[in-house]
Protein backbone atom coordinates (compact mmCIF):
# COMPACT_ATOMS: atom_id res chain seq x y z
CA UNK A 1 0.00 0.00 0.00
CA UNK A 2 2.91 2.42 0.76
CA UNK A 3 4.77 1.62 -1.96
CA UNK A 4 1.60 1.75 -4.25
CA UNK A 5 1.39 5.25 -2.97
CA UNK A 6 5.04 6.16 -3.15
CA UNK A 7 4.84 5.09 -6.64
CA UNK A 8 2.34 7.75 -7.32
CA UNK A 9 4.17 10.62 -5.60
CA UNK A 10 7.27 9.88 -7.83
CA UNK A 11 5.08 9.49 -10.66
CA UNK A 12 3.19 12.86 -10.26
CA UNK A 13 6.80 14.46 -8.80
CA UNK A 14 8.00 13.76 -12.27
CA UNK A 15 5.02 14.72 -14.20
CA UNK A 16 5.03 18.09 -12.42
CA UNK A 17 8.73 18.70 -13.13
CA UNK A 18 8.48 17.82 -17.05
CA UNK A 19 5.75 19.90 -16.92
CA UNK A 20 7.97 22.76 -14.90
CA UNK A 21 10.25 22.10 -17.26
CA UNK A 22 8.16 22.74 -20.47
CA UNK A 23 6.97 26.30 -18.55
CA UNK A 24 10.63 27.60 -18.09
CA UNK A 25 11.27 26.68 -21.70
CA UNK A 26 8.48 29.10 -22.93
CA UNK A 27 9.84 31.53 -20.50
CA UNK A 28 13.21 31.56 -21.87
CA UNK A 29 12.25 31.01 -25.51
CA UNK A 30 10.12 34.07 -24.90
CA UNK A 31 12.96 36.17 -24.42
CA UNK A 32 14.73 34.94 -27.91
CA UNK A 33 13.16 37.00 -31.43
CA UNK A 34 11.36 36.30 -33.31
CA UNK A 35 8.48 37.76 -30.74
CA UNK A 36 5.34 36.50 -32.08
CA UNK A 37 3.94 39.80 -31.53
CA UNK A 38 0.59 39.15 -33.50
CA UNK A 39 -0.29 36.03 -32.32
CA UNK A 40 0.34 37.34 -28.46
CA UNK A 41 -2.27 40.04 -29.04
CA UNK A 42 -4.62 37.52 -30.59
CA UNK A 43 -4.36 35.02 -27.92
CA UNK A 44 -4.71 38.39 -25.45
CA UNK A 45 -7.84 38.87 -27.06
CA UNK A 46 -9.09 35.38 -26.99
CA UNK A 47 -7.96 34.14 -23.27
CA UNK A 48 -7.95 37.84 -22.01
CA UNK A 49 -10.65 39.59 -23.38
CA UNK A 50 -12.94 36.80 -24.37
CA UNK A 51 -13.24 35.61 -20.35
CA UNK A 52 -14.38 39.16 -19.62
CA UNK A 53 -17.93 38.84 -19.35
CA UNK A 54 -17.58 35.37 -17.46
CA UNK A 55 -15.35 37.38 -15.01
CA UNK A 56 -17.66 40.17 -14.61
CA UNK A 57 -20.76 37.99 -13.74
CA UNK A 58 -18.93 35.75 -11.29
CA UNK A 59 -17.73 39.03 -9.26
CA UNK A 60 -20.82 40.68 -9.65
CA UNK A 61 -22.51 37.93 -8.28
CA UNK A 62 -19.75 36.95 -5.54
CA UNK A 63 -19.67 40.59 -4.53
CA UNK A 64 -23.46 40.40 -3.82
CA UNK A 65 -23.07 37.17 -1.94
CA UNK A 66 -20.04 38.36 0.41
CA UNK A 67 -21.76 41.38 1.28
CA UNK A 68 -24.76 39.58 2.43
CA UNK A 69 -22.69 37.65 4.43
CA UNK A 70 -20.52 40.56 6.13
CA UNK A 71 -23.76 42.33 7.12
CA UNK A 72 -25.31 39.61 8.97
CA UNK A 73 -21.76 39.20 10.64
CA UNK A 74 -20.86 42.63 10.90
CA UNK A 75 -24.46 43.78 12.14
CA UNK A 76 -23.98 42.32 15.23
CA UNK A 77 -20.84 44.20 16.33
CA UNK A 78 -22.29 47.78 14.70
CA UNK A 79 -19.86 47.75 12.15
CA UNK A 80 -22.21 48.42 9.57
CA UNK A 81 -20.08 51.05 7.75
CA UNK A 82 -16.99 48.37 7.41
CA UNK A 83 -18.53 46.47 5.00
CA UNK A 84 -16.96 47.91 2.02
CA UNK A 85 -13.98 47.89 3.25
CA UNK A 86 -13.84 44.30 4.35
CA UNK A 87 -15.70 43.22 0.77
CA UNK A 88 -12.90 45.18 -0.83
CA UNK A 89 -9.76 43.55 1.49
CA UNK A 90 -11.22 40.10 0.60
CA UNK A 91 -11.99 40.08 -2.57
CA UNK A 92 -8.58 41.78 -3.54
CA UNK A 93 -6.25 39.43 -1.26
CA UNK A 94 -7.75 36.32 -2.10
CA UNK A 95 -11.41 36.00 -3.06
CA UNK A 96 -11.06 37.05 -6.58
CA UNK A 97 -7.18 35.48 -7.56
CA UNK A 98 -8.89 32.27 -6.71
CA UNK A 99 -12.04 32.37 -8.40
CA UNK A 100 -11.07 34.41 -11.44
CA UNK A 101 -8.36 31.68 -11.60
CA UNK A 102 -10.39 28.73 -11.26
CA UNK A 103 -12.93 30.44 -13.61
CA UNK A 104 -9.78 30.91 -16.55
CA UNK A 105 -8.56 27.52 -15.72
CA UNK A 106 -12.09 26.21 -16.89
CA UNK A 107 -12.47 27.86 -19.69
CA UNK A 108 -8.93 28.99 -21.17
CA UNK A 109 -7.37 25.74 -19.86
CA UNK A 110 -9.70 23.53 -21.44
CA UNK A 111 -9.48 25.39 -24.74
CA UNK A 112 -6.59 25.72 -24.92
CA UNK A 113 -5.96 21.59 -24.08
CA UNK A 114 -8.26 21.33 -26.92
CA UNK A 115 -6.79 23.45 -29.81
CA UNK A 116 -3.76 22.56 -29.21
CA UNK A 117 -4.62 18.46 -28.58
CA UNK A 118 -6.54 18.97 -32.06
CA UNK A 119 -4.01 20.72 -34.11
CA UNK A 120 -1.44 17.89 -32.45
CA UNK A 121 -3.52 14.85 -33.58
CA UNK A 122 -4.47 16.28 -36.77
CA UNK A 123 -1.00 17.32 -38.00
CA UNK A 124 -1.19 21.38 -37.81
CA UNK A 125 1.34 21.88 -36.09
CA UNK A 126 3.80 19.54 -37.81
CA UNK A 127 2.44 21.04 -40.50
CA UNK A 128 3.60 24.96 -38.82
CA UNK A 129 6.94 23.19 -38.77
CA UNK A 130 7.16 22.35 -42.44
CA UNK A 131 6.49 25.59 -43.10
CA UNK A 132 9.77 26.86 -41.14
CA UNK A 133 7.82 28.10 -38.15
CA UNK A 134 8.87 27.49 -34.66
CA UNK A 135 5.59 25.62 -33.33
CA UNK A 136 6.29 25.79 -29.81
CA UNK A 137 7.03 29.65 -29.79
CA UNK A 138 4.21 30.24 -32.43
CA UNK A 139 1.55 28.40 -30.11
CA UNK A 140 2.86 27.52 -26.63
CA UNK A 141 5.02 30.65 -25.62
CA UNK A 142 2.46 33.20 -27.00
CA UNK A 143 -0.29 31.16 -24.82
CA UNK A 144 1.77 31.40 -21.55
CA UNK A 145 2.70 35.05 -22.07
CA UNK A 146 -0.84 35.83 -22.96
CA UNK A 147 -1.99 33.96 -19.55
CA UNK A 148 0.09 35.30 -17.30
CA UNK A 149 -0.49 38.89 -18.82
CA UNK A 150 -4.26 38.05 -18.74
CA UNK A 151 -4.66 36.88 -15.41
CA UNK A 152 -3.76 39.95 -12.97
CA UNK A 153 -5.71 41.65 -15.37
CA UNK A 154 -9.04 39.91 -15.23
CA UNK A 155 -8.76 39.26 -11.59
CA UNK A 156 -8.64 43.34 -10.96
CA UNK A 157 -11.82 43.02 -13.17
CA UNK A 158 -13.17 40.59 -10.56
CA UNK A 159 -12.77 42.62 -7.91
CA UNK A 160 -14.01 45.69 -9.42
CA UNK A 161 -17.15 43.97 -10.39
CA UNK A 162 -17.33 42.43 -7.02
CA UNK A 163 -17.60 45.59 -5.12
CA UNK A 164 -19.48 47.55 -7.29
CA UNK A 165 -22.14 43.67 -6.91
CA UNK A 166 -21.37 44.45 -3.10
CA UNK A 167 -22.80 48.30 -3.91
CA UNK A 168 -25.77 46.98 -5.60
CA UNK A 169 -26.80 44.44 -2.56
CA UNK A 170 -26.38 47.73 -0.28
CA UNK A 171 -28.59 50.03 -2.27
CA UNK A 172 -31.22 47.68 -1.50
CA UNK A 173 -30.80 48.05 2.23
CA UNK A 174 -28.99 51.42 2.59
CA UNK A 175 -29.09 54.50 0.67
CA UNK A 176 -24.97 55.29 0.61
CA UNK A 177 -23.82 56.80 -2.63
CA UNK A 178 -21.97 54.91 -5.01
CA UNK A 179 -19.21 57.43 -4.05
CA UNK A 180 -18.95 57.08 -0.07
CA UNK A 181 -19.42 52.88 -0.95
CA UNK A 182 -16.22 53.28 -3.09
CA UNK A 183 -14.15 55.83 -0.68
CA UNK A 184 -15.01 53.56 1.97
CA UNK A 185 -13.89 50.54 -0.10
CA UNK A 186 -10.36 51.40 -0.83
CA UNK A 187 -9.96 53.44 2.33
CA UNK A 188 -7.92 50.83 3.96
CA UNK A 189 -6.86 49.26 1.17
CA UNK A 190 -2.98 49.03 0.61
CA UNK A 191 0.27 47.97 -1.23
CA UNK A 192 0.28 44.72 0.28
CA UNK A 193 -3.71 43.93 -0.48
CA UNK A 194 -3.13 44.69 -3.86
CA UNK A 195 0.38 43.85 -5.27
CA UNK A 196 1.45 40.90 -3.71
CA UNK A 197 -1.72 39.15 -4.68
CA UNK A 198 -1.44 40.52 -8.14
CA UNK A 199 2.15 38.74 -8.36
CA UNK A 200 0.08 35.17 -7.35
CA UNK A 201 -2.01 35.73 -10.12
CA UNK A 202 0.80 36.20 -12.48
CA UNK A 203 2.04 32.68 -11.42
CA UNK A 204 -1.88 30.86 -11.73
CA UNK A 205 -1.65 32.28 -15.65
CA UNK A 206 1.75 30.82 -15.66
CA UNK A 207 0.46 27.28 -14.30
CA UNK A 208 -2.80 27.47 -16.44
CA UNK A 209 -0.94 28.18 -19.45
CA UNK A 210 1.93 25.39 -18.69
CA UNK A 211 0.13 23.11 -18.13
CA UNK A 212 -3.01 23.13 -20.80
CA UNK A 213 -0.06 24.03 -23.70
CA UNK A 214 1.67 21.11 -22.14
CA UNK A 215 -1.47 18.49 -22.38
CA UNK A 216 -2.61 19.80 -26.03
CA UNK A 217 0.95 19.84 -27.75
CA UNK A 218 1.86 16.61 -26.76
CA UNK A 219 -1.77 15.33 -27.01
CA UNK A 220 -1.75 11.82 -29.27
CA UNK A 221 -4.05 9.30 -29.61
CA UNK A 222 -7.13 10.89 -32.09
CA UNK A 223 -10.44 12.79 -31.02
CA UNK A 224 -10.56 10.61 -27.89
CA UNK A 225 -6.74 11.87 -26.48
CA UNK A 226 -8.02 15.96 -27.19
CA UNK A 227 -10.77 15.33 -25.20
CA UNK A 228 -8.79 13.53 -22.73
CA UNK A 229 -6.12 16.78 -22.85
CA UNK A 230 -9.12 19.06 -22.66
CA UNK A 231 -10.25 17.33 -19.44
CA UNK A 232 -6.89 16.93 -17.94
CA UNK A 233 -5.83 20.65 -18.43
CA UNK A 234 -8.63 21.63 -16.31
CA UNK A 235 -8.38 19.15 -13.88
CA UNK A 236 -4.60 19.51 -13.29
CA UNK A 237 -3.94 23.00 -13.88
CA UNK A 238 -6.96 23.75 -10.77
CA UNK A 239 -5.32 21.48 -8.45
CA UNK A 240 -2.22 22.75 -9.19
CA UNK A 241 -3.54 26.57 -9.04
CA UNK A 242 -4.92 25.76 -5.16
CA UNK A 243 -1.64 23.89 -4.23
CA UNK A 244 0.23 26.64 -5.56
CA UNK A 245 -2.21 28.97 -3.58
CA UNK A 246 -1.65 27.66 -0.14
CA UNK A 247 2.30 28.11 -0.50
CA UNK A 248 1.96 31.87 -2.23
CA UNK A 249 -0.22 32.48 -0.12
CA UNK A 250 2.32 31.43 2.84
CA UNK A 251 5.31 33.45 1.16
CA UNK A 252 3.26 36.78 1.12
CA UNK A 253 2.64 36.49 4.69
CA UNK A 254 6.45 35.60 5.07
CA UNK A 255 7.57 38.42 2.95
CA UNK A 256 4.80 41.24 4.20
CA UNK A 257 3.85 40.41 7.85
CA UNK A 258 2.10 43.69 7.57
CA UNK A 259 -0.59 42.26 5.68
CA UNK A 260 -2.02 39.66 8.78
CA UNK A 261 -2.30 43.04 10.75
CA UNK B 1 25.38 22.36 -60.60
CA UNK B 2 25.69 19.05 -62.09
CA UNK B 3 22.33 16.97 -63.35
CA UNK B 4 23.13 13.94 -61.31
CA UNK B 5 23.77 16.33 -58.33
CA UNK B 6 22.33 14.77 -55.05
CA UNK B 7 19.76 17.13 -53.55
CA UNK B 8 18.38 14.57 -51.01
CA UNK B 9 20.51 11.65 -49.32
CA UNK B 10 19.98 8.79 -46.78
CA UNK B 11 22.55 6.84 -46.08
CA UNK B 12 22.14 3.67 -43.88
CA UNK B 13 19.09 5.38 -42.35
CA UNK B 14 17.15 3.24 -39.63
CA UNK B 15 13.51 3.73 -38.31
CA UNK B 16 11.08 2.29 -36.22
CA UNK B 17 8.41 3.00 -33.27
CA UNK B 18 9.24 0.62 -30.39
CA UNK B 19 9.43 -2.61 -31.50
CA UNK B 20 8.54 -1.68 -35.39
CA UNK B 21 11.37 -1.34 -38.30
CA UNK B 22 10.14 0.73 -40.42
CA UNK B 23 13.63 1.43 -42.36
CA UNK B 24 16.31 -0.71 -42.20
CA UNK B 25 19.78 0.74 -43.62
CA UNK B 26 18.06 2.60 -46.33
CA UNK B 27 20.32 4.71 -48.57
CA UNK B 28 19.95 6.40 -51.36
CA UNK B 29 20.29 9.64 -53.84
CA UNK B 30 17.82 11.72 -55.31
CA UNK B 31 19.03 14.06 -57.86
CA UNK B 32 18.03 17.49 -58.43
CA UNK B 33 15.12 18.27 -60.88
CA UNK B 34 14.42 15.00 -60.77
CA UNK B 35 11.07 13.30 -59.69
CA UNK B 36 11.48 10.47 -57.29
CA UNK B 37 7.88 8.25 -56.57
CA UNK B 38 7.92 6.33 -53.58
CA UNK B 39 5.60 2.79 -54.23
CA UNK B 40 4.54 0.44 -51.03
CA UNK B 41 1.65 -1.24 -49.30
CA UNK B 42 -0.80 1.00 -46.88
CA UNK B 43 1.56 1.41 -43.52
CA UNK B 44 4.80 0.21 -44.96
CA UNK B 45 6.39 3.48 -44.23
CA UNK B 46 5.83 6.09 -47.40
CA UNK B 47 4.87 9.06 -45.19
CA UNK B 48 7.46 8.30 -42.53
CA UNK B 49 10.28 8.25 -45.08
CA UNK B 50 8.67 11.39 -46.55
CA UNK B 51 8.83 13.03 -42.88
CA UNK B 52 12.46 12.29 -42.35
CA UNK B 53 13.12 14.17 -45.53
CA UNK B 54 12.30 17.38 -43.86
CA UNK B 55 13.06 16.60 -39.86
CA UNK B 56 9.77 16.15 -38.49
CA UNK B 57 10.84 12.37 -37.15
CA UNK B 58 14.41 11.81 -36.32
CA UNK B 59 16.04 8.26 -37.68
CA UNK B 60 17.80 6.20 -35.05
CA UNK B 61 20.40 5.37 -37.08
CA UNK B 62 22.03 7.06 -40.10
CA UNK B 63 22.47 10.45 -41.63
CA UNK B 64 19.93 12.12 -44.03
CA UNK B 65 21.14 14.91 -46.08
CA UNK B 66 19.23 18.18 -47.86
CA UNK B 67 21.28 20.41 -49.76
CA UNK B 68 24.53 19.24 -48.86
CA UNK B 69 23.21 20.03 -44.96
CA UNK B 70 22.87 16.86 -42.82
CA UNK B 71 19.54 17.87 -41.34
CA UNK B 72 19.36 14.65 -38.82
CA UNK B 73 22.63 16.77 -37.34
CA UNK B 74 21.08 20.16 -36.69
CA UNK B 75 19.40 21.90 -33.63
CA UNK B 76 15.95 22.45 -34.08
CA UNK B 77 16.71 26.18 -34.26
CA UNK B 78 18.44 25.68 -37.72
CA UNK B 79 16.09 23.56 -39.83
CA UNK B 80 13.60 26.51 -40.42
CA UNK B 81 16.00 27.83 -43.28
CA UNK B 82 16.33 24.13 -44.91
CA UNK B 83 12.67 23.73 -44.53
CA UNK B 84 11.87 27.14 -46.43
CA UNK B 85 13.55 25.93 -49.61
CA UNK B 86 10.96 22.67 -49.23
CA UNK B 87 7.24 22.20 -49.51
CA UNK B 88 5.48 19.89 -48.10
CA UNK B 89 1.61 18.05 -48.80
CA UNK B 90 0.60 16.15 -46.04
CA UNK B 91 -1.60 12.80 -46.51
CA UNK B 92 -4.16 14.39 -44.56
CA UNK B 93 -3.34 17.99 -46.07
CA UNK B 94 -2.84 19.86 -42.58
CA UNK B 95 -4.62 22.30 -43.04
CA UNK B 96 -5.12 25.24 -40.31
CA UNK B 97 -8.63 24.88 -39.88
CA UNK B 98 -8.54 28.04 -37.89
CA UNK B 99 -7.80 30.14 -41.01
CA UNK B 100 -9.56 30.28 -44.72
CA UNK B 101 -8.29 28.31 -47.28
CA UNK B 102 -6.82 31.40 -48.95
CA UNK B 103 -5.15 32.65 -45.49
CA UNK B 104 -3.75 29.16 -45.41
CA UNK B 105 -1.67 29.41 -48.88
CA UNK B 106 -1.46 33.15 -47.60
CA UNK B 107 0.45 31.98 -44.48
CA UNK B 108 3.34 30.93 -45.52
CA UNK B 109 3.79 34.39 -47.34
CA UNK B 110 3.12 36.07 -44.65
CA UNK B 111 5.73 34.69 -42.31
CA UNK B 112 8.67 34.69 -44.74
CA UNK B 113 8.48 37.35 -47.17
CA UNK B 114 8.06 41.04 -46.71
CA UNK B 115 5.38 41.36 -49.65
CA UNK B 116 2.59 43.72 -49.22
CA UNK B 117 -0.75 42.48 -48.22
CA UNK B 118 -2.11 43.06 -51.74
CA UNK B 119 0.56 40.59 -53.53
CA UNK B 120 0.18 37.97 -50.59
CA UNK B 121 -3.46 37.98 -51.26
CA UNK B 122 -2.43 37.60 -55.49
CA UNK B 123 0.01 35.01 -54.70
CA UNK B 124 -1.81 32.92 -52.97
CA UNK B 125 -4.66 33.48 -55.48
CA UNK B 126 -2.52 32.80 -58.24
CA UNK B 127 -1.51 29.23 -56.52
CA UNK B 128 -5.19 28.37 -55.48
CA UNK B 129 -5.77 28.88 -59.32
CA UNK B 130 -3.21 26.32 -60.16
CA UNK B 131 -4.84 23.44 -58.23
CA UNK B 132 -8.24 24.92 -59.64
CA UNK B 133 -9.10 26.63 -56.13
CA UNK B 134 -9.48 29.82 -57.98
CA UNK B 135 -13.31 30.71 -56.06
CA UNK B 136 -12.44 28.89 -53.03
CA UNK B 137 -10.45 31.72 -50.75
CA UNK B 138 -12.61 32.77 -48.56
CA UNK B 139 -14.10 28.91 -47.49
CA UNK B 140 -13.16 27.56 -44.48
CA UNK B 141 -11.05 24.14 -44.70
CA UNK B 142 -13.91 21.98 -42.56
CA UNK B 143 -16.27 22.89 -45.63
CA UNK B 144 -14.11 21.98 -48.48
CA UNK B 145 -14.13 18.11 -49.74
CA UNK B 146 -11.69 15.95 -49.24
CA UNK B 147 -10.65 16.31 -52.87
CA UNK B 148 -10.29 19.84 -52.32
CA UNK B 149 -8.46 20.17 -49.08
CA UNK B 150 -5.70 17.83 -50.24
CA UNK B 151 -5.19 20.50 -53.51
CA UNK B 152 -5.54 23.05 -51.01
CA UNK B 153 -2.34 21.65 -48.80
CA UNK B 154 -0.80 21.66 -52.12
CA UNK B 155 -1.39 25.36 -52.81
CA UNK B 156 0.40 25.72 -49.77
CA UNK B 157 3.57 23.81 -50.22
CA UNK B 158 3.95 25.62 -53.30
CA UNK B 159 3.33 29.01 -51.68
CA UNK B 160 7.20 29.68 -51.38
CA UNK B 161 8.06 28.52 -54.93
CA UNK B 162 9.92 25.59 -53.00
CA UNK B 163 13.11 24.07 -54.93
CA UNK B 164 12.14 20.43 -53.45
CA UNK B 165 8.47 19.42 -53.44
CA UNK B 166 7.55 16.59 -51.40
CA UNK B 167 3.87 15.33 -51.70
CA UNK B 168 2.14 12.45 -49.94
CA UNK B 169 -0.57 10.82 -52.51
CA UNK B 170 -1.18 14.37 -54.39
CA UNK B 171 -4.30 12.34 -56.86
CA UNK B 172 -5.76 10.13 -53.56
CA UNK B 173 -9.47 10.90 -53.42
CA UNK B 174 -9.37 13.07 -56.77
CA UNK B 175 -11.42 12.08 -59.68
CA UNK B 176 -9.31 11.03 -63.31
CA UNK B 177 -9.45 14.38 -64.70
CA UNK B 178 -8.38 16.39 -61.62
CA UNK B 179 -5.95 13.93 -60.68
CA UNK B 180 -4.25 14.03 -64.53
CA UNK B 181 -4.08 17.71 -63.86
CA UNK B 182 -2.24 17.87 -60.98
CA UNK B 183 -0.45 15.36 -62.62
CA UNK B 184 0.89 17.95 -65.21
CA UNK B 185 0.83 20.84 -62.89
CA UNK B 186 3.87 19.00 -61.06
CA UNK B 187 5.32 18.08 -64.30
CA UNK B 188 5.64 21.72 -64.78
CA UNK B 189 6.91 22.55 -61.75
CA UNK B 190 9.76 20.12 -62.29
CA UNK B 191 10.47 21.28 -66.31
CA UNK B 192 10.21 25.06 -65.88
CA UNK B 193 11.50 25.59 -62.14
CA UNK B 194 13.73 22.95 -61.89
CA UNK B 195 11.73 21.74 -59.01
CA UNK B 196 12.77 18.07 -57.33
CA UNK B 197 9.83 16.26 -56.55
CA UNK B 198 9.61 13.50 -54.36
CA UNK B 199 5.85 12.11 -54.77
CA UNK B 200 4.55 8.96 -52.66
CA UNK B 201 1.87 7.63 -54.56
CA UNK B 202 -0.56 4.53 -54.83
CA UNK B 203 -1.39 5.78 -58.35
CA UNK B 204 0.96 3.20 -60.90
CA UNK B 205 -0.16 5.29 -64.06
CA UNK B 206 0.59 8.63 -62.58
CA UNK B 207 3.88 7.08 -60.89
CA UNK B 208 4.42 6.23 -64.84
CA UNK B 209 4.04 9.53 -66.04
CA UNK B 210 5.90 11.58 -63.24
CA UNK B 211 8.73 9.61 -61.87
CA UNK B 212 12.35 9.50 -63.41
CA UNK B 213 12.88 6.88 -60.40
CA UNK B 214 10.45 4.74 -58.35
CA UNK B 215 11.03 2.82 -55.23
CA UNK B 216 8.70 0.00 -53.78
CA UNK B 217 9.09 0.43 -50.55
CA UNK B 218 8.62 -3.57 -48.12
CA UNK B 219 9.34 -4.30 -44.92
CA UNK B 220 12.10 -1.63 -43.68
CA UNK B 221 13.63 -1.98 -47.56
CA UNK B 222 13.43 -1.05 -51.33
CA UNK B 223 12.70 -3.97 -52.59
CA UNK B 224 13.11 -2.12 -56.17
CA UNK B 225 14.61 1.09 -57.48
CA UNK B 226 14.95 2.45 -60.94
CA UNK B 227 12.70 3.85 -63.91
CA UNK B 228 9.47 2.57 -64.69
CA UNK B 229 10.87 0.38 -67.68
CA UNK B 230 12.67 -1.46 -65.06
CA UNK B 231 10.47 -2.05 -62.63
CA UNK B 232 8.81 -4.12 -64.87
CA UNK B 233 11.65 -6.23 -65.39
CA UNK B 234 11.63 -7.17 -62.03
CA UNK B 235 11.00 -10.69 -60.58
CA UNK B 236 10.25 -9.52 -57.08
CA UNK B 237 6.61 -10.80 -56.83
CA UNK B 238 5.61 -7.68 -54.75
CA UNK B 239 7.02 -5.34 -57.70
CA UNK B 240 5.28 -7.11 -60.45
CA UNK B 241 1.55 -7.26 -58.08
CA UNK B 242 2.41 -3.23 -58.26
CA UNK B 243 3.34 -2.59 -61.69
CA UNK B 244 0.86 -4.39 -63.22
CA UNK B 245 -2.04 -3.04 -61.03
CA UNK B 246 -3.82 0.43 -62.72
CA UNK B 247 -5.44 1.18 -59.25
CA UNK B 248 -5.98 4.74 -58.65
CA UNK B 249 -5.98 6.43 -55.12
N1 LIG C 1 4.26 8.84 -34.91
C1 LIG C 1 4.18 7.50 -34.98
N2 LIG C 1 4.25 6.75 -33.87
C2 LIG C 1 4.20 5.40 -33.92
N3 LIG C 1 4.06 4.71 -35.05
C3 LIG C 1 3.98 5.39 -36.20
C4 LIG C 1 4.03 6.82 -36.23
N4 LIG C 1 3.94 7.24 -37.51
C5 LIG C 1 3.83 6.11 -38.24
N5 LIG C 1 3.86 5.01 -37.47
C6 LIG C 1 3.79 3.61 -37.94
O1 LIG C 1 4.71 3.47 -38.99
C7 LIG C 1 4.19 2.64 -40.00
C8 LIG C 1 4.32 3.34 -41.33
O2 LIG C 1 3.45 4.44 -41.36
P1 LIG C 1 3.29 5.38 -42.62
O3 LIG C 1 2.31 6.42 -42.27
O4 LIG C 1 4.61 5.82 -43.10
O5 LIG C 1 2.66 4.37 -43.68
P2 LIG C 1 2.37 4.66 -45.21
O6 LIG C 1 3.30 3.80 -46.00
O7 LIG C 1 2.39 6.10 -45.47
O8 LIG C 1 0.91 4.06 -45.36
P3 LIG C 1 -0.34 4.66 -46.18
O9 LIG C 1 -0.15 4.25 -47.59
O10 LIG C 1 -1.51 3.95 -45.57
O11 LIG C 1 -0.36 6.11 -45.97
C9 LIG C 1 2.76 2.35 -39.61
O12 LIG C 1 2.73 1.02 -39.15
C10 LIG C 1 2.44 3.29 -38.50
O13 LIG C 1 1.66 2.61 -37.54
MG1 LIG D 1 1.05 7.50 -45.78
Amino acid sequence: MIERIGALVVAALAWAGEVGLFGLRALREALRPPFEAKELLRQLYDIGSRSAPLIAVAGFSVGIVMSMHSRSSLERFGAEALIPSVLALSLAREIAPLVAGLLVSGRVGAGIGAELGGMRVTEQIDALESLAVDSFKYLVVTRVLACMIAQPILTTFMSFTGIVGGFVAETVISDLSFRLYFDRAFSSMQFVDYVPASLKTVVFGFIIGTVSSYLGYNAAGGAEGVGKASTKSVVYSSILLILANVVLVKMIIFFFPEEIG
Amino acid sequence: MSANEAVIRFEEVSKSFGSKRILQDVSFDIARGSAFCILGRSGTGKSVTLKLMIGLLKPEQGRIFVEDQEITALHARELPPVRKTMGFLFQNAALFDSLSVGENVAFPLRRHTNKPEADIKDRAREKLAQVGLEHEYDMMPADLSGGMRKRAGLARALALNPSILLVDEPSAGLDPMTSAEIDSLLLNLKSERDTTLVVVTHNIPSARRIGDELVVMHEGHFIAHGTAKELDQSDHPVVREFMKSEGGG
